[in-house]
């Protein structure tokens, strides 16, 4: 399939489609070539977002979402310094405002880098250099794309700081992050990643290392801060609870590929995919009997040097047996069931709607 | 902080006690717990051909003629409050710190390690500010062009460097530098650097390379390991998912963090060195601590040994204190409250 056609898959928004999206990935593949043979990644990922607009990407781990979002930022592609070991393998198309950013030099992508679009890491404490203090680092931040003295750049950390919701940040600036909570060093890090308005904030399972109060309080930041900046946010994690809480449109991926693409709402009530299915009912809930089992995904993820072919999620899915054959043998690729909700199943549509009807909806 | 540096120092003195009564032990107990007696000690002192008479006037002169325990008493008071020395030739007073009288040459052992001293700490600084330099420096580029050309003889080097003995090394060096090419000094021509300035690195230039080139082979394995390390901790990608260029992440981030482990094993291979570098300055035939030491050791020279096995003590322990205070400066997370 030619790129242009994998692009008109890509399904926008009802009314938005003559206009260019924010972001917009076209069959983007990332592979890591290792000494056990080729790691696919990603392999074949295309989607769309918005400005102003939050998409969930979700999966297991290893199904590539972490890589997606190191890609966009450019962050696979090995300084000139580095050049002799063989880092990623990227093809495809990832556009930023309309500018292919795989295109680009490098030199030209890291100016993007932390000025157009920033990241928030999983584990703020690793990500953090301990050997300074937290205001420093923002501060660094925030004058590699502006040339302001160290005098403006300290008041604007302790700005961000306080905006992130820090209680005295005129004297936490100068504290180093392991002198922070862990809640704490997840608001700085915001703080770091929005220190030059990015348009683009990417948050990598932000609230994985959190516990659960503080959970709530940095989805509550980072959606305030999404409406007051009005900057697409691309939100990764496993979590479900996450996704409906922050995200307008989902992505579900699995080894590497785009599962099922759709609004919140369309993927949490009317889910297309048996993968997405398997990630519904895998979720624990407090009005169902404790007796009831959750409808875990059986098997595990593939590796993904060897990816099985056709349908990669076929081995794990109870329906693949009911389309002759072909999850084994035909790659699917994403067809629309309704405006704006893609899916990447070989179920007839009537097949699917029956099984969700009857076989899975009433367990959830 | 200050009063940790205080208690510090004080065991510091205690250390020094009892590494003086450890090594007092090994060379004047052991000895006579093995059977020999005060005479036996004494014949190593004297002419072949002394009469016993001679023996035992030499024995009693030395001390040994007294218990073990009498004999480090006089020589631990004579460190505090100085004492006085019979050989033969008149009563002198030797002041505190007295480390007492080489059994050799007659001569007070504190004014010679004062004399001593400054060779081994030239030698010392010398060296170890090359090394730090160029190991470091190799074992960043080596750590960033891993599996290159540059890497792999860099690395190929440094392991020679680490296995080849000085005395190797510096006889090579010498034999091409200084007497083929004739560019360096052939050593033994020490020049105080109070007197020329110019003279004196002339005069150490090939000690110091030789002895860098030992060092400066661990420091870029040590580099480049600490590099290799740093460079795939999340806080890299975090330094790079800002913006900033790749020479800063790599000096400002990763080096940084590198550096830690480098400057601990710096600060005790500096202490140790003071000490006195036994095989450099033996090559090179510079009068330094370490060729004191030898001398002492071959001619069974109690005084010597003892001297400088204490002068080589207290560096070590300055050297330790000194990385514990480093520690405290270059890593937030180790720093008193």
């Amino acid at each position: 399939m030619t790129t242009s056609a994998l692009r008109d898959l890509v399904v926008r928004h009802p009314g938005q489609l003559d206009e260019q999206p924010f972001l917009e990935v076209v069959d983007l593949h990332v592979h890591f070539p290792t000494d056990d043979g080729l790691v696919k990644s990603v392999d074949g990922l295309s989607f769309a977002l918005d400005r102003g607009r939050t998409l969930g990407i979700v999966g297991e781990s290893g199904s590539g979402k972490s890589v997606t979002s190191l890609a966009i930022m450019g962050l696979h592609t090995r300084p000139a310094s580095e050049k002799t070991r063989p880092g990623a393998e990227q093809s495809g198309e990832i556009y930023l405002e309309g500018e292919d950013l795989l295109a680009k030099s490098p030199e030209y992508v890291r100016g993007l880098r932390g000025k157009k679009m920033a990241m928030i890491f999983q584990d703020p404490l690793s990500a953090m250099n301990p050997y300074y203090t937290v205001g420093r680092q923002i501060i660094e931040a925030y004058r590699i794309h502006n040339p302001v003295n160290a005098k403006v750049a300290r008041k604007h950390a302790i700005d961000l700081l306080g905006r992130v919701g820090i209680p005295e940040p005129s004297q936490r600036v100068d504290a180093y992050p392991h002198q922070f909570s862990g809640g704490m060093r997840q608001r700085a890090m915001i703080a770091m990643a929005l220190s030059c308005d990015p348009d683009l904030l990417i948050a990598d399972e932000p609230t994985t290392a959190l516990d659960v109060t503080v959970q709530a309080q940095i989805l509550d930041l980072i959606r305030d801060l999404q409406r007051e900046f009005n900057s697409s946010v691309v939100l990764i994690t496993h979590d479900l609870g996450v996704v409906a809480e922050l995200a307008d449109d989902v992505l579900v991926m699995y080894a590497g590929r785009a599962m099922e693409y759709g609004s919140a709402d369309q993927l949490f009530n009317r889910p297309a995919h048996p993968y997405t299915w398997g990630l519904l009912g895998s979720v624990p809930r407090f009005d169902r009997e404790r007796s009831e089992r959750l409808l875990a995904i059986r098997g595990t993820p593939p590796s993904l040097i060897n990816v099985p072919p056709g349908c990669p999620f076929h081995p794990r899915c109870d329906y693949a047996a009911r389309n002759g054959g072909r999850s084994e043998e035909v790659r699917p690729e994403l067809v629309p069931v309704e405006p704006g909700h893609t899916v990447a199943c070989h179920l007839s549509t009537t097949e699917r709607e029956q099984i969700w009807e009857h076989e899975i909806a009433p367990k959830l | 902080m200050f009063a940790y540096i205080v208690r510090r120092l004080l065991w510091a003195v205690l250390l020094l006690i009892v590494l003086s009564m450890v090594t007092f032990g090994i060379f004047y107990l052991i000895p006579r717990l093995g059977g020999a007696t005060p005479e036996t000690l004494a014949t190593r002192y004297v002419g072949r051909a002394a009469t016993a008479e001679t023996v035992h006037l030499t024995a009693e002169r030395l001390g040994f003629l007294d218990p073990v325990p009498v004999q480090y008493w006089h020589w631990i008071k004579g460190v505090f409050v100085g004492a006085d020395y019979d050989y033969g030739s008149g009563v002198e007073h030797c002041p505190a710190p007295c480390l007492g009288y080489s059994f050799i040459t007659r001569q007070p052992v504190w004014p010679d390690l004062l004399d001593r001293a400054p060779v081994t700490i030239s030698l010392v600084i010398g060296a170890s500010i090359i090394w730090l330099v160029t190991g470091v420096t190799i074992g960043v580029i080596s750590a960033l062009r891993r599996g290159t050309l540059f890497d792999r003889s860099a690395m190929g080097i440094a392991l020679a460097g680490v296995s080849l003995p000085i005395f190797f090394t510096g006889l090579i060096a010498l034999t091409f530098f200084s007497y083929r090419l004739g560019i360096t000094s052939p050593g033994g021509h020490y020049v105080p650097f109070s007197e020329n300035p110019a003279q004196w690195a002339y005069s150490l230039l090939l000690p110091w390379i030789t002895l860098a080139f030992l060092f400066s082979a661990q420091y870029a394995r040590l580099t480049r390991a600490g590099m290799l390390e740093t460079m795939t901790e999340d806080y890299i990608r975090t330094a790079r998912a800002k913006g900033l260029s790749e020479r800063k992440v790599v000096v400002k981030h990763a080096l940084r963090g590198a550096l830690t482990p480098v400057l601990t094993i710096f600060g005790l291979d500096v202490g140790l060195l003071l000490g006195g570098a036994v095989l450099t300055e033996k090559t090179f035939s510079l009068n330094g601590l370490g060729k004191y030491a030898l001398d002492g050791i071959l001619n069974n020279d109690l005084p010597k040994i003892l001297g400088v096995t204490l002068v080589a003590g207290f560096f070590v322990i300055m050297a330790n204190l000194f990385v514990d205070l480093l520690y405290g400066v270059i890593d937030p997370r180790v720093r008193l409250e």
